[in-house]
């Protein structure tokens, strides 16, 4: 019916209509034009560069130009092979990525929940919360991330650094007495440790991810939970059935959020590692160039298998 | 008699009202039928877990600024004295005013907020406009474009080290500087950069700065909330597609702008490893210089042994360096807390 109708009697209106639609185009060209020069002129080359350089070492000119000699994989060789310490930092670093995502995702998670109900002071508390996205960044976190003061005066010792297990608030021994009795392996018990330990490090990092669950918690339907209520549905049963399948598309986009930001934060101890190479000598630039592209790629490898295995759990309520 | 008693009492007050006295179950048994109960029990402490709960946390995420605060007032005998530990005995203001006087506190702010307020200010517009662009036209190849803004994203600029060192050592856009420099008008093939802000502001104005990605993909979401309806019945009225935006896009976009705004101002205040980067040890001394111990204050750090006092100074650096960014902050959170939590990113 439709189709016969505009065979009809809009020929003209037709072409109007398309002509507004390119003009629009057009216009949607020119509002992304800046980030189309940037990327074509200056991304492009850069990353060209990084991935050329990975595979050449470098001879600085004295007119200040540069040459370079190609050496096939010997950069990527030699970060794993002849340098000292690339491979166990890599290794601890996807360690503790692997510990990290999960506790600040659900942490986040929790601290939201608790936040989208009512309580005293809950814009405070939000304010408060988002500080270190703003504040512990960069120059503070690297001030706070080795700070003999702040150890010294959240735990009295004067002791400082010699004894780094004890100034934890709880150590994995202390732990291991509590559970000594209960079915829980060592590993775990140390990685639970190990998390309550740098709990300052993870609660700062949960910031965004904690105001994007609120936002998801917020954007479901009141009517949901009243007619839960209504059924008799205890709050736990309605976590598990309404809120929890509600949010898992927001728990995929904090998860891969978190990946990203823990791989291009400046605290990143392998990101840190390979700067200290950086700046040495013996081709050092060129061979943590090498070290950064291994680096990328294994942590695109772990957002791929993350994103998969949480889409495939993922429930999307049908939108009209 | 009984029945009688049980009975509600009746009594005509005047001619048009009766007043009924009903036998009521005393106060106190009321309140207590109502409040010691088991519901509310469960319902007073959950309240109270929450609390207390958020309370701990919230302390956790203040502490090192306490620490900080409180330790820039300690004067050097304070931190050998066993019994000092947060407030300190012998308060005093000579750590702050020597490194103001001495570190060139004023002059590396200066130089930073030009950097900072700039870049943020580029990064605001440049950010809203591509991510207006991503948001509502449909054209060829916009969504792989999007995707190269997701791939500036993911890659992260320590990676490009080396290379980003490079570009903008001797800068050259389509191959204009070795042209002029094999016809011989200029001795190199391409303009030093490093050294001055054209680097971070080039890169500012291209989205392509600190996590810019994440700005333009907040911004985009954003904009996918606004019915189009709107800018519809502002064509038909026969206004072009910028005035429109202008007119009435970016007012309605002004919380987002601003939380972009305070990120990338913010974030571009306290980084360092761009000023490490572009900037050399004797250029122009931006923020990150002055956390040094100033030269007045080094005798006395040597004296004390060094370790607590001289990590205190540090920390007083950074104090002063986030300084106007708390005031900032105490204006702008709410534009943050709202800006994220309306850019709709609900998956």
């Amino acid at each position: 019916m439709n189709a016969v109708k505009n065979k009809i009697g809009s020929a003209p209106k037709k072409k109007r209509i398309a002509s507004l639609d390119k003009r629009k185009a057009r216009s949607g060209w020119l509002f992304i034009l800046p980030f189309i020069i940037g990327f074509i002129f200056i991304y492009l080359p850069i990353i060209f560069n990084s991935i050329k350089f990975s595979f050449n070492h470098i001879i600085i000119q004295t007119n200040g130009g540069y040459k370079l000699e190609f050496v096939g994989f010997q950069n990527y060789a030699d970060a794993f092979l002849v340098d000292a310490g690339f491979k166990d930092t890599l290794l601890a670093g996807l360690g503790q990525l692997v510990v990290d995502i999960p506790a600040i995702v659900l942490f986040s998670l929790f601290i939201a929940l608790i936040l989208n109900q009512k309580i005293l002071g809950r814009a405070a508390f939000r304010a408060i919360f988002f500080i270190p996205v703003i504040l512990t960044t960069g120059l503070i976190g690297q001030i706070d991330a080795n700070n003999v003061l702040l150890e010294h005066m959240s735990t009295g010792s004067i002791d400082t650094g010699t004894e780094a297990a004890q100034t934890g608030i709880l150590s994995a021994e202390q732990l291991q007495g509590l559970f000594s009795n209960m079915v829980v392996g060592g590993d775990f018990v140390k990685v639970v440790a190990d998390i309550v330990n740098r709990i300052f490090d993870i609660v700062n990092r949960c910031g965004v991810q904690m105001l994007i669950f609120l936002a998801g918690l917020q954007s479901i339907s009141p009517s949901i939970y009243e007619s839960c209520q209504i059924d008799g549905a205890s709050g736990w049963e309605t976590f598990w059935k309404v809120t929890f399948p509600m949010i898992s598309p927001i728990i995929l986009v904090n998860v891969v959020y978190t990946i990203i930001d823990a791989f291009t934060s400046a605290s990143n101890k392998v990101m840190q590692y390979i700067s200290t190479v950086y700046d040495s000598p013996n081709n050092g630039n060129v061979m943590s160039s090498a070290m950064s592209w291994t680096y990328f790629l294994i942590v695109i490898a772990i957002i791929a298998a993350a994103a998969g295995i949480i889409s495939s759990v993922v429930f999307y309520q049908r939108r009209d | 008699m009984n029945k009688t008693a049980e009975t509600p009492k009746v009594k005509r007050e005047s001619k048009n009202r009766i007043r009924v006295d009903f036998e009521r179950t005393p106060l106190l048994e009321r309140m207590r039928a109502k409040f010691l109960n088991f519901y509310t029990l469960k319902k007073v402490l959950w309240y109270l877990f929450r609390f207390l709960l958020l309370l701990g946390v919230s302390y956790v995420i203040l502490f090192p600024f306490f620490s900080k605060i409180s330790a820039s007032f300690m004067s050097a005998t304070d931190f050998t004295d066993v019994t000092v530990l947060l407030i300190p005995k012998h308060p005093t203001l000579a750590t702050y005013k020597a490194i103001i006087t001495e570190n060139g506190y004023f002059a590396a702010m200066g130089n930073t907020f030009i950097l900072s307020f700039i870049c943020a200010v580029l990064q605001t517009f440049v950010c809203t406009m591509i991510g207006y662009g991503f948001a509502k036209f449909k054209f060829k190849g916009s969504k792989v474009l999007f995707f190269a803004v997701i791939f500036t994203m993911v890659v992260p600029h320590a990676t490009l080290r080396l290379a980003m060192f490079m570009k903008f050592k001797s800068f050259d856009v389509l191959w204009i500087g070795s042209l002029l420099n094999k016809i011989g008008v200029t001795p190199n093939t391409g303009l030093n950069l490093l050294n001055t802000n054209w680097p971070l502001w080039i890169l500012s104005a291209t989205g392509l700065a600190y996590k810019n990605g994440l700005f333009i993909f907040l911004m985009r979401q954003f904009f996918k909330g606004i019915p189009d309806e709107l800018e519809e019945s502002a064509y038909l009225d026969g206004s072009g597609v910028f005035k429109t935006f202008v007119l009435i896009i970016i007012p309605l976009s002004v919380t987002m702008m601003i939380t972009v705004f305070m990120f990338s101002f913010c974030w571009q205040w306290t980084d360092t490893f761009y000023s490490n980067l572009f900037y050399t040890k004797s250029g122009v001394a931006l923020l990150p210089s002055i956390i040094k111990t100033p030269a007045s204050l080094t005798e006395t750090v040597n004296k004390v042994g060094g370790g607590l006092y001289s990590s205190a100074i540090q920390n007083t650096c950074g104090l002063l360096i986030i300084f106007p960014l708390i005031i900032l902050y105490l204006f702008g959170q709410k534009y943050i807390v709202q800006g994220i939590e309306r850019s709709g990113i609900t998956g």
